[in-house]
């Protein structure tokens, strides 16, 4: 039983295999898991039960914020603020204010959408445990891995390790914190 | 069973050539920046790019010196070569949108090994068109309250009602996102980077701009979305953008320019310009670099027939306003048709255009020529001259003819409009140059899916291959649904 270990992390070679140990690793009741692969894979999200993201919902919500924005701003402009009569013309020419608010929308759609998404995956995060561990460098080159966090419930050093090993891993590595 | 594979190859070409996995492609792009020496030619062009930007920066200094009488612009010619450079590099930006977001949403794989720097192009395209209104109203630094909105001590508030106002909200957004998208798109290669630099400073500087990013199913889970739904809110902004350019003309009241055809009829210009700056950057790009099996010849099909495409859109375009000038009945309209290609002191630059965007990507009908990289090069350069042409037909014949021959007056440019615009030219080499050094210039996680080995089970992922999957096990003489 080792001490202060963030988890155990095992590599794979092949997405394929990267999956296959996924779902045992779900199967056998582990929880606090993450794989790392070093591009998107589909077939993963299941594997590991990760549940559909809130992001869309999100992003919605930031652009109808900035539809309400775009059109309150001009209505205010030209309505309340600062009304000009030009040639008896309506002063709410809502098709002209058509452009700016769809504009805003897609602005603000598109600011909550990447920081949205960085602000959920907690990002940025220059230091984190798993780069102590030399061969996760690979993990943006062409190597697959699997986590099992210590704090996971049914975590146990001897216990996972010996099942981490049994399911084709090229290696398992300690996770120092 | 064959001759179906055989079919396939031909209606699906591989979009990777060579023998490569995950690690010979990260280091193939990869390494570009990061090992090789950097070749001479690059400081060759570099240098001639940064020489020729400092065009830019001498007529920016004289500009903001003496004013904006340095440039031709006159009464009516107003609008000259500031909007022509405007509209023209903009216009150049929206394929870079199209290949990233259009195609991306269409699931077509071939942009993946061209999108990243389609997208550097936008960007710095984008840069490159925002400085002529910027500069064109003569001090900058007070164009704030002009063109946004806010709470001044004059009081007085921009004119939401007009083209030039939406024209602010739409360029400026556009410049955001394709910066957003363009970064998003580079935090995971980024981190690629990181992990393999050798050099601790570009350790370090990858490792910052990269995030922290490290691969997570849950990240990516994410990402995909992010990027996905970034695809889909520049679609329509994409199209709007090019729309809201031609509403600065469509909406006045001046004939050659109050045209209903207009927005359509921009946004193809402006993919058709954009493409054909893609591949006058990717063909010698993809030979200098060695990058012939991501960039293969097929991509450059594809671009050569989008360009045959859109370009036929925008021929329809000359045709269509020359028929609304003859079947609108009035007199103006029809002189100003008559003034553009007949009787105008610029009806060469009519026929140059014709020449130019018309007639020149015929050529491209034949294989011959679609699949020669030189004439495809050729063929760009063309069409970027006959768009730029285009934009002066619009903007200076439809100005220096308008509807009282009292305020007719010829137009010329100065030796600042061209030093300014090909200043512009320079500082974008000189922006293309430096992406090219320092980022990786093709998507290196998007090429990784590419490869088969990135299928799980072996399980195909296109359509048709799985098709092709079905039909090897059964027999094909097998009568249907049997």
């Amino acid at each position: 039983m080792k001490e202060n270990l963030y988890g155990l992390l095992a590599e794979f070679d092949t997405p394929t295999e990267l999956v296959d140990a996924a779902n045992s690793v779900r199967e056998a009741g582990y929880k606090r898991t993450d794989a790392f692969s070093p591009f998107p894979i589909h077939e993963i999200d299941e594997a590991l039960g990760i549940k559909r993201s809130i992001l869309p919902v999100l992003i919605f919500f930031g652009g109808l914020t900035g539809t309400l924005l775009g059109v309150s701003l001009q209505v205010f402009v030209h309505y309340i603020d600062y009304p000009l009569n030009i040639g008896g013309r309506p002063y709410l020419s809502w098709l002209s204010f058509v452009p700016p608010a769809y504009e805003l929308t897609i602005l603000l759609a598109g600011f909550t959408a990447v920081f949205g998404m960085l602000f959920l995956n907690g990002l940025p995060r220059p230091y984190h445990p798993l780069f102590n561990v030399p061969r996760f460098a690979l993990a943006t080159r062409e190597k697959f891995f699997l986590l099992v966090e210590a704090s996971d419930p049914k975590y146990s050093y001897d216990e996972t390790r010996a099942m981490l090993e049994g399911l084709d891993a090229q290696e398992v590595f300690d996770v120092p914190e | 069973m064959r001759d179906l594979k055989e079919i396939q190859l031909a209606m699906q070409p591989p979009m990777v050539e060579g023998d490569h996995d995950f690690g010979t492609v990260s280091d193939k792009i990869g390494d570009v920046t990061l090992k090789k020496r950097t070749p001479f030619h690059w400081f060759i062009g570099f240098g001639i790019a940064f020489i020729v930007a400092q065009l830019l920066m001498m007529t920016v200094t004289t500009l903001l010196a003496r004013g904006i009488g340095i440039w031709g612009n006159n009464q009516p010619v107003g609008w000259a070569f500031d909007i022509i450079n405007f509209v023209w590099w903009i216009g150049i930006g929206h394929a870079g949108t199209l290949i990233s977001a259009i195609l991306l949403l269409l699931n077509q794989k071939w942009r993946t090994s061209i999108n990243r720097f389609a997208e550097a192009m936008t960007l710095f395209a984008v840069a490159c068109a925002a400085m002529f209104p910027l500069l064109h109203t003569g001090r900058p630094w007070l164009a704030a309250y002009w063109l946004f909105p806010y709470p001044n001590t004059m009081g007085i508030w921009p004119q939401f009602r007009s083209p030039l106002i939406w024209d602010v909200f739409a360029v400026s957004t556009y410049a955001t996102i394709s910066l957003l998208f363009w970064y998003v798109g580079l935090i995971p290669d980024l981190a690629t980077l990181r992990d393999r630099a050798k050099n601790k400073y570009f350790k370090f500087l990858y490792g910052i701009f990269s995030w922290g990013w490290r691969g997570s199913a849950r990240h990516w889970h994410r990402y995909e979305i992010a990027y996905l739904i970034l695809a889909g809110i520049s679609t329509p902004l994409v199209l709007s953008v090019h729309s809201i350019v031609s509403f600065d003309f469509a909406v006045s009241q001046l004939p050659g320019w109050h045209a209903t055809i207009f927005p359509p009829y921009f946004v193809a210009g402006a993919i058709f310009a954009g493409f054909a700056m893609v591949l006058i950057l990717c063909i010698p790009l993809r030979v200098w670099y060695g990058m012939k099996d991501f960039i293969t010849d097929t991509h450059l099909i594809y671009m050569g027939k989008v360009m045959l495409a859109t370009g036929l859109i925008v021929v329809y375009g000359y045709a269509m306003e020359a028929f609304f000038g003859w079947y609108s009945a009035s007199q103006y309209e029809q002189f100003m048709i008559y003034n553009r290609a007949i009787s105008g002191p610029y009806w060469y630059m009519y026929w140059l255009l014709l020449l130019c965007n018309g007639a020149s990507i015929q050529l491209l009908w034949f294989k011959r020529f679609r699949e020669s990289p030189f004439w495809l090069f050729i063929i760009s350069l063309i069409v970027s001259v006959g768009m730029w042409l285009e934009r002066f037909v619009i903007i200076v014949t439809s100005l220096n003819r308008d509807f009282l021959p009292s305020s007719w007056a010829m137009y010329s440019p100065t030796m600042f409009d061209w030093t300014m615009f090909i200043g512009t030219i320079g500082f974008f080499f000189t922006l293309i140059y430096l992406f090219v050094r320092f980022l990786p210039i093709i998507s290196i996680f998007e090429v990784r899916t590419l490869l088969p080995q990135a299928n799980v089970h072996g399980r195909p992922q296109d359509f048709d291959e799985s098709v092709l999957a079905i039909e090897e096990t059964y027999d094909r003489t097998d009568p249907p649904n049997k």
